[in-house]
């Protein structure tokens, strides 16, 4: 069953992505397809079952808590699209 | 007369090391290669002839003076995804267009220190989202290979499909991969090459831009298990910048080669006689179960009963896991960005305008299934599923040490022959999913040709940590097989 476009403009707006309104309902159809094929899954008996996060096959781990790198501000800020000094510039968030 | 382009990987070290070949004619037959073929096949995004010229003129002093590590002067290709210092990475996504990272991934840092000479970046599929690298946004890759009698373009397989090309068509003498559900494993098959999914944690994903981190692994792909031994010697290894890295040495995986299968028991999963599967892949696989046996393996049917939700379950953890992760092209810190008035619009412009269709629906699902009202019915029954699924492995391997499938449901297709159902596109990776969802290891050897002239590969998936087992299985096949047929196009068909 497709998504309706208030689902769909509602994900969307999660995800911030900006959709054109033909795209919503191509989105809609498709999403729609691939969450009824996924269904399936509510007829594998799961009681008891703990979920699986990862492989759990490497063990955390504890260092010493240390600075182990660091003082590079100019290539972190090397990709960004626009900045001011050493600063990230973003529209005006307050007024 | 035999040429520079017939060497393999290993051939190709032992000539250097004993100077039959220098580092520098080695790595400018192949950049003339490239130069040649890649037009049309599409598989570099970013090439760097002189950055490898000079990393070849580097190699060649080391092997003068009898040095050089195990790479040393070997030519590579790299897929896009990994992070290079000071060379463009573009994930093949426009919203990474002109990334340029100021670090190296630890895979790539590894090939490096070992004397590896890179030739350039690869294509893919945009974010390693994809079964037939049709969705890069610097264009789809056409595979070397072609259909008796024809000359449609047929799709290399994804999301490595640069690397699979690259490596078919002669172009390099191995490449990396990543491999989330499928991703090194079907694009080898459907090029004639053999390519390996390690144990995840093997291979630091440190500097491997993200897709579903939970799955995401790197191997090696080239023309055969012995080069693709020795590549995975060098980028395994524990890394302490990647908390899902395991601190395990890293055996000479070269040597497991020549183990043989005598004794091996071989499981055949019962549940991968998939309805609709053409017949000409169920006999490849008993082909593959005939010559285990006739090396000396017993062959044993074991049961996988969760196989038929692997798919869904990896749609569901993989998508959620890559919304989470795509989350950081945002237009702010990195990558493209599409101005607008508010914060906001600036976030949905520059994700709009820089991710493709595939990613898009991807991500807008990855959100659906972790936002409020549908994480316990998707997200967390998918992530129970998946324990049922890695617990069928772990119960399957108390009976048999390696596990024998086809790799693909079918050879390669024509680039127009692409589903416009999503969901049939994904029926692609059905044979990979699994080992992926588990974290088990699992490699992909070629072992004959369709009925169309396209290769077809069998697929091995081990015990953890057991990729020896796995290449000493794979050989047998590779021996058996005398997989020797080229695509059409090759480095070594002179025009």
């Amino acid at each position: 069953m497709s998504l309706d476009a208030k689902t769909v403009t509602r994900i969307a707006r999660l995800a911030r992505i900006g959709l054109q309104p033909e795209e919503v309902e191509t989105l809609g159809k498709d999403m729609g397809s691939i969450i009824d094929w996924v269904e399936q899954l509510k007829e594998v008996d799961v009681t008891g079952v703990d979920p699986m996060i990862g492989t759990g096959l490497a063990k955390p781990r504890l260092r010493e808590d240390r600075v182990t790198d660091g003082n590079c501000r100019d290539k972190v800020l090397s990709n960004a699209p626009e900045r001011e000094g050493p600063f990230y510039t973003v529209p005006k968030v307050v007024e | 007369m035999s040429s520079i382009h017939d060497l393999t990987l290993a051939s190709a070290r032992d000539a250097l090391k004993a100077r039959k070949i220098s580092a520098v004619e080695l790595t400018n037959a192949h950049i003339d290669a490239i130069e040649r073929l890649d037009g049309q096949l599409n598989s570099f995004i970013t090439r760097t002839p002189d950055q490898a010229r000079e990393a070849a003129k580097v190699s060649d002093e080391a092997l003068a003076k009898g040095e050089g590590g195990s790479l040393c002067g070997i030519p590579l290709g790299i897929k896009d995804l990994f992070c290079t210092n000071g060379v463009r990475t573009t994930a093949a996504s426009k919203i990474l267009g002109n990334f340029v990272p100021p670090y190296e991934s630890t895979v790539t840092a590894n090939l490096l220190k070992d004397g590896a000479v890179f030739l350039g970046k690869l294509n893919l599929d945009e974010f390693a989202m994809g079964s037939a690298n049709l969705t890069s946004a610097f264009g789809p890759v056409e595979n070397p290979w072609k259909r008796k009698g024809s000359d449609v373009k047929l799709v290399p397989g994804g999301s490595s499909g640069g690397s699979a090309a690259a490596v078919a068509a002669g172009l390099v003498l191995g490449a990396t991969g990543t491999d989330t559900g499928g991703s090194i494993r079907q694009p080898a098959a459907f090029t004639g090459i053999a390519g390996i999914k390690p144990t995840y944690g093997r291979c630091s994903r440190f500097g491997t831009i993200a897709f579903a981190s939970s799955l995401d692994q790197a191997g090696p792909m080239a023309r055969n298990l012995q080069d693709c031994a020795i590549l995975l010697e060098s980028m395994a290894g524990f890394d302490p910048r990647d908390s899902t890295s395991v601190d395990t040495p890293v055996p000479h995986y070269e040597a497991a080669l020549k183990r043989g299968v005598k004794g091996l028991r071989v499981g055949i999963p019962k549940e991968y006689h998939v309805e609709g599967m053409p017949a000409e892949i169920e006999a490849l696989w008993q082909q593959g179960m005939d010559w285990l046996r006739d090396a000396g393996a017993e062959i044993v049917e074991v049961s996988l009963p969760h196989t038929k939700y692997g798919l869904p379950t990896y749609y569901i953890a993989a998508l959620a896991e890559a919304s989470s992760n795509l989350a950081r092209y945002d237009g702010v810190r990195f990558g493209e960005r599409v101005s607008a008035p508010t914060l906001d619009g600036l976030y949905e412009a520059s994700r709009a305008a820089g991710f493709g269709d595939e990613v898009k629906r991807r991500i807008l699902i990855g959100t659906h299934v972790l936002s409020s009202g549908y994480y316990d019915a998707y997200y967390l029954r998918a992530q129970k599923v998946r324990t049922l699924i890695q617990q069928d492995f772990l119960k399957a391997f108390e009976k048999v040490d390696v596990l024998l499938t086809p790799t693909a449901p079918s050879g390669a297709f024509a680039q127009d022959e692409k589903p416009s159902d999503p969901v049939q596109m994904y029926l692609n990776d059905v044979f990979t999913v699994p080992a992926s969802m588990a974290g088990v290891p699992a490699l992909s050897v070629p072992a004959g040709l369709d009925a169309r002239g396209v290769p077809l590969g069998l697929q091995l998936i081990g015990k953890f940590f057991d990729e020896e087992t796995l290449i000493a299985a794979g050989h047998a096949i590779e021996q058996a097989a005398a997989f020797h047929y080229r695509p059409t196009i090759h480095a070594g068909v002179s025009a």
